[in-house]
């Protein structure tokens, strides 16, 4: 064990457990545990532990943000802009003002200040106000008269790309970009922005070069998030700081946002959140009604209760992006990718990041690639993050592009990925896949005599495994030997309290019921947003530091207790062992009691992956790896009817070291679910006449209920890297990005005819089958 | 949502009392703000309520059918028949052995309806009674032609999900698939006013199209309560009810079909009466589709081209001509499971 002070070498279990594990050395800082060994040695770890709120979930006892009730609490209501493109010329809220019932009224835009008078989306917030009822609200909206000056708009991709088409944006009035989502400083012409360009090596060389050249264009749709639990929030605002109550994915994060919108030291600004009915990107930000609750609260020096309407979550509260693109492949015989070109054009509305991520740039050896995307403004909410943002329409256009090629080339899509693909996750997860799948059953095109023709099909995945830097948690020993873990990280869903239970928990030689979770408040050390795959990576490393350092000061007790060396001792099933004579041990909450204070406590904070990371933006870290996952589909295609019916998904993903395969699987279940909802449903439909979404409910904007469930099939394979104290990644993102091509594979296997466009309705099917008439 | 007083009728005749409003009159586009005090009266509530969320409806006071016990009843007739009440949920419909064994088309029409949780609640008479789904007709910011306006949205619109026939003012499509199949049976309605007096008819003449009255779906008139759907004797009919949707789960149809067959002993049709749903205003007859298998035995070739004849007067819109297709397939499937008994 090489040691240099601030880090000492140690020697970590490396590889895919089902191919073979390896050894590696990787320097760790000195303060870090020992490695970890493979999960078929640990105790609580790679269990599949029911989630630790369940229970509270399933009967209704947890607290969502809709259930927070304060004394004197208002409720907030927004006036919404019916047209898409306007300027306001005045607001005349002196009717609503007067009502008793009405106790605050805030403008979201400024008809004096030409930057702020102008509205761009059916569904802008125009004004807010907080009423003693909901209906109080509701009545008081209908008495505010607002005054536009309809502009010329234009809500279809197409149309905005026309010469001549009427401007979302001045160019200065734009939004400008920056961050993950949308480079900074693009040119704007007309409506579109870009482009944002990369490239490697020389891609018409690499055409020239090529034996067979394949061109595509595929499309998708803006799909909406549709979270179960609706946007909201509430704020209570006091003389001595303000305390918010909102649904979110990142406390940190919107405690950050409101200190600056609102002048005011972080200090003063509490954000809380218990249960989450799901976010999938949404709940990333404060949002613009946070802004509006805050803003209401503070007027009215009372608690203000906003939560979004249905139809107010279809049109603004996020969206993922449309995205057409242009593929084009050059590849030898033998399937070797000789260069790769993308075009892409799509539309986050009057936002951006309508992208197609990294995934085409990144998953294949291919050493000519070159990419060129455009955001196209419409006059339409804007887009935020939804579970794999640029990636998943990424997949569709280029998974879509290798099935084609394989099927050109004669090549079955696995051994043409065998060929192109350098990962070697995905390698086992193809061969696992296939197997569970029955890939061998696999038939030419078409081929199934009957109207219902069944059909295989299979797709990749690729996502960075994302790590949050600035992500902390307390770990807390009382005397009387209760351990409690406190960070501000909060549960979408998924169950982090548990891994966090089972991580700590493996580390002390305790059971993890026995570690009281504490999250979801920014009064507790900073934790990482649930977006981006990334908080079991950002947070199980430091929870076991930290548990670890508490056990090292417990171990410092026990040993002149037990008369041992410090070195000598272990924890393990509620006692602290010797190694040498197991018999001579006390229980862990006897050494607890040894201690001198009341509790011992340690913060930590997640350190860099041990051999460093492969790139750092800000508090975002990218681990050396990527996270993969491979998904199979089974369909059967009603070519008279044009109906899909998913009938089976094979997933197989990695994530690292997987900390519990039952949340896991619960969350590729939410992942394909979502992928099969994506290929064949649901779509925000846009009427062209008054720029107004004609489905903006859970009605007509069509989501996969029960019977649309396909049976699922997950495998997650034990992927060890050696990168971190637990060695975890995430699963959300990776588990959704490959569902649609799969199906989209599956339904050309199925029918002999590729659809290049989601969803892929029965409209679509019949079109492409040519069984749908001229019109009559 | 406007604040509501709530009561419950204990007679027919106070429900038809009540019930003052044709369906044009109840509407409230500005959510109540300038409407009169309307009062609306209520079966299961289904529709009521989205049409209250959605903002088209702003009732003062909402009277409660719940207890009218005797609209809940399904009762076998004399002559073979059954009468079925208002009230009878789509749930009870569904799994009521008496309606499975004589009408199995009308089972699985009511089953194929909705989610568990709203056939639970949802009646047959609200079910035949529901206004238009029609995503234009749904947002009170359109004010169509069916609200009184002067324009059909759907039709140079987004009218995916809209009429292939009968569409040249306004191309909805009724929303019912019990309809589909009670029309099919050669169901009658039962309507009973404020004196008590009982009017009956065709369901299939109680159904209104847009060329006789653009803001109404049916001819339920001011004080008139629809009490029940009244069956004949179906006995010696070979009928079944298939329906199409994008979706397996809580999905409205792309088209439906019902049907039923009189067969003589030697399998040859003596009529058919083909019923087209969710492709026009009203439930469609398919008369020309009806004819073609007059006299001919019911096979894989008579129902392709009875199939085909369903067609006949389509006039599909930019975004539907997909129905065509689907239609043509599910006549044929619907004819052949029929007459295969099964």
């Amino acid at each position: 064990m090489a040691s240099d002070g601030a880090t000492r070498e140690e020697i970590f279990p490396v590889g895919i457990a089902s191919v073979g594990i390896h050894e590696e050395p990787r320097r760790i800082p000195a303060g870090e545990p020992p490695p970890l060994p493979v999960n078929a040695e640990l105790a609580e770890i790679g269990k599949p532990l029911p989630r630790w709120n369940g229970w509270a979930k399933a009967t209704g006892a947890t607290r969502y943000t809709v259930d927070v009730a304060l004394k004197g609490m208002l409720f907030g209501r927004i006036l919404r802009s019916p047209l898409p493109h306007a300027r306001v010329r005045s607001i005349d809220v002196s009717a609503a003002k007067r009502r008793e019932s009405v106790k605050a009224i805030v403008s979201a835009v400024n008809p004096d200040d030409p930057e702020r008078a102008v509205v761009r989306y059916v569904g802008q917030p125009v004004v807010a106000i907080a009423a003693t009822s909901m209906a109080a609200a509701e009545e008081a909206l209908r008495l505010i008269r607002v005054e536009y000056k309809p502009l010329p708009f234009v809500v279809d991709m197409d149309d905005a790309l026309k010469p001549g088409a009427p401007k979302v944006y001045d160019a200065d009035a734009a939004p400008q970009g920056g961050g993950f989502a949308a480079a900074a400083n693009l040119p704007l012409d007309g409506n579109a922005r870009g482009p944002a360009l990369a490239s490697r090596g020389d891609v018409e060389q690499g055409f020239a070069a090529a034996e067979i050249t394949l061109e595509g264009e595929y499309s998708t749709q803006v799909q909406t998030h549709c979270c179960m639990e609706p946007h909201g929030l509430v704020a209570d605002w006091r003389d001595d700081g303000v305390t918010v109550y909102i649904s979110t994915q990142f406390t940190a994060g919107v405690r950050r946002e409101l200190a600056q919108a609102f002048e005011l030291p972080i200090d003063r600004v509490r954000v809380v959140v218990d249960g989450m009915g799901g976010g999938f990107g949404s709940k990333s930000t404060l949002g613009n009604y946070g802004r509006l609750g805050v803003a209401l609260s503070r007027q009215a020096g009372a608690p203000v209760r906003l939560t979004l309407t249905r139809p107010e979550e279809q049109m603004d509260s996020g969206n993922r992006p449309s995205v057409r693109q242009r593929i084009r492949l050059g590849a030898n015989r033998d399937g070797t990718l000789t260069a790769m070109a993308i075009e892409s054009h799509g539309t986050a509305g009057v936002g951006l990041g309508a992208g197609i991520g990294n995934f085409a740039q990144s998953i294949y050896d291919c050493p000519n690639f070159s990419s060129a995307q455009y955001d196209v403004f419409i006059n339409a909410g804007p887009a935020s993050a939804m579970r794999a943002p640029g990636n998943t329409p990424g997949a569709w256009g280029l998974e879509n592009a290798i099935d084609e090629l394989a099927e050109k080339l004669s090549l079955d899509p696995l051994a043409l990925r065998d060929r192109i693909d350098p990962s070697p996750a995905r390698r086992e997860e193809r061969r696992i896949g296939a197997e569970r799948i029955g890939w061998s059953r696999r038939h030419a095109p078409g081929a199934d005599p009957g109207p219902v023709k069944r059909g295989l099909g299979m797709a990749q995945s690729l996502w960075g495994a994302n790590v949050q830097t600035a992500a902390s948690i307390e770990v807390r020993l009382r005397r009387d030997g209760t351990v409690e873990a406190y960070s501000g990280v909060q549960d979408i869903g998924s169950g982090i309290g548990t891994v966090i239970q089972q991580t700590i928990a493996e580390t002390l030689g305790l059971q993890p019921s026995q570690i009281a979770i504490h999250i979801g408040d920014t009064n507790f050390p900073a934790g990482p947003p649930s977006y981006g795959s990334r908080t079991t990576a950002s947070i199980t490393p430091p929870a076991r530091v930290a548990a670890w350092k508490i056990l090292q000061a417990l171990f410092a007790k026990a040993a002149s207790a037990l008369n041992a060396n410090p070195d000598d001792l272990l924890a393990r099933g509620g006692a602290i062992e010797t190694r040498a004579e197991p018999k001579r041990s006390m229980r862990f909450a006897e050494a607890a009691a040894l201690m001198d204070g009341d509790a011992l406590s340690v913060v930590e904070t997640r350190s860099e992956d041990y051999g460093g990371f492969k790139r750092t933006m800000g508090e975002a870290a990218l681990a050396q790896q990527d996270l993969g996952g491979v998904q199979f589909a089974e369909v059967a295609v009603d070519v008279e009817t044009g109906i899909i019916r998913v009938e089976r998904v094979v997933a197989v993903q990695d994530c690292g070291r997987p900390l519990n395969p039952l949340l896991l699987e619960s969350q590729i279940h939410g992942g394909v679910l979502m992928g099969v909802s994506y290929a064949l449903y649901e779509e925000r439909i846009l009427d062209r006449a008054t720029g107004r979404m004609v489905n903006a409910n859970l009605e007509q904007y069509k989501v996969a209920g029960p019977r649309d469930v396909p049976q699922i099939d997950v495998t997650v394979i034990e992927n060890y890297q050696g990168r971190s104290a637990t060695d975890a990644y995430g699963i959300a993102e990776p588990a959704n990005i490959a569902t649609a091509p799969a199906i989209g594979a599956a339904v050309y296997n199925a029918i002999g005819v590729r659809l290049r466009a989601l969803p892929m309705t029965p409209a679509a099917v019949l079109a492409a089958l040519a069984r749908t008439p001229s019109r009559g | 949502m406007r604040n509501f007083a709530f009561d419950t009728a204990t007679t027919v005749k106070e429900a038809a009392t009540t019930a003052a409003l044709a369906c044009e009159a109840m509407l409230a586009p500005d959510g109540g703000a300038s409407a009169p005090e309307t009062t609306i009266v209520k079966a299961g509530g289904i529709d009521l309520l989205d049409l209250m969320k959605e903002g088209l409806l702003a009732p003062g006071k909402v009277t409660s059918l719940s207890g009218l016990a005797d609209l809940a009843k399904i009762e076998p007739q004399s002559d073979g028949g059954l009468r079925i009440g208002a009230l009878v949920t789509l749930a009870r419909l569904a799994a009521d052995e008496t309606v499975r064994k004589l009408y199995p088309a009308l089972a699985d029409a009511a089953s194929d309806s909705a989610s568990p949780e709203i056939r639970n609640t949802a009646t047959l008479g609200g079910n035949l009674l529901q206004r238009p789904r029609c995503w234009y007709f749904r947002a009170a910011e359109f004010r169509c032609l069916r609200k009184g306006g002067g324009h059909c949205y759907a039709i140079d619109g987004e009218n995916q999900h809209h009429a292939i026939f009968d569409n040249r003012f306004c191309a909805i499509v009724h929303p019912s698939t019990s309809a589909t199949a009670l029309v099919a049976l050669g169901a009658e309605v039962e309507l009973i006013d404020m004196d008590g007096a009982t009017r009956r008819l065709a369901l299939e003449d109680f159904f209104v199209g847009p060329d006789k009255d653009v803001q109404r779906e049916n001819d339920l008139r001011p004080h008139e309560i629809l009490t029940a759907v009244l069956l004949p004797n179906a006995a010696s009919l070979r009928m079944a009810h298939l329906k199409l949707s994008q979706k397996q789960s809580f999905d409205w149809p792309l088209v439906d079909v019902a049907v039923a067959l009189d067969l003589g002993p030697d399998g040859v049709c003596r009529k058919a009466t083909i019923v087209l749903g969710a492709v026009a205003p009203t439930p469609r007859r398919a008369r020309a589709a009806e004819d073609a298998l007059a006299g001919k035995i019911v096979d894989a070739q008579s129902a392709a081209g009875a199939g085909r004849a369903a067609l006949e007067g389509a006039t599909p819109l930019s975004k539907n001509a997909y129905k065509a297709p689907m239609l043509e397939a599910l006549v044929r499937r619907a004819l052949l499971r029929a007459a295969g008994g099964g």
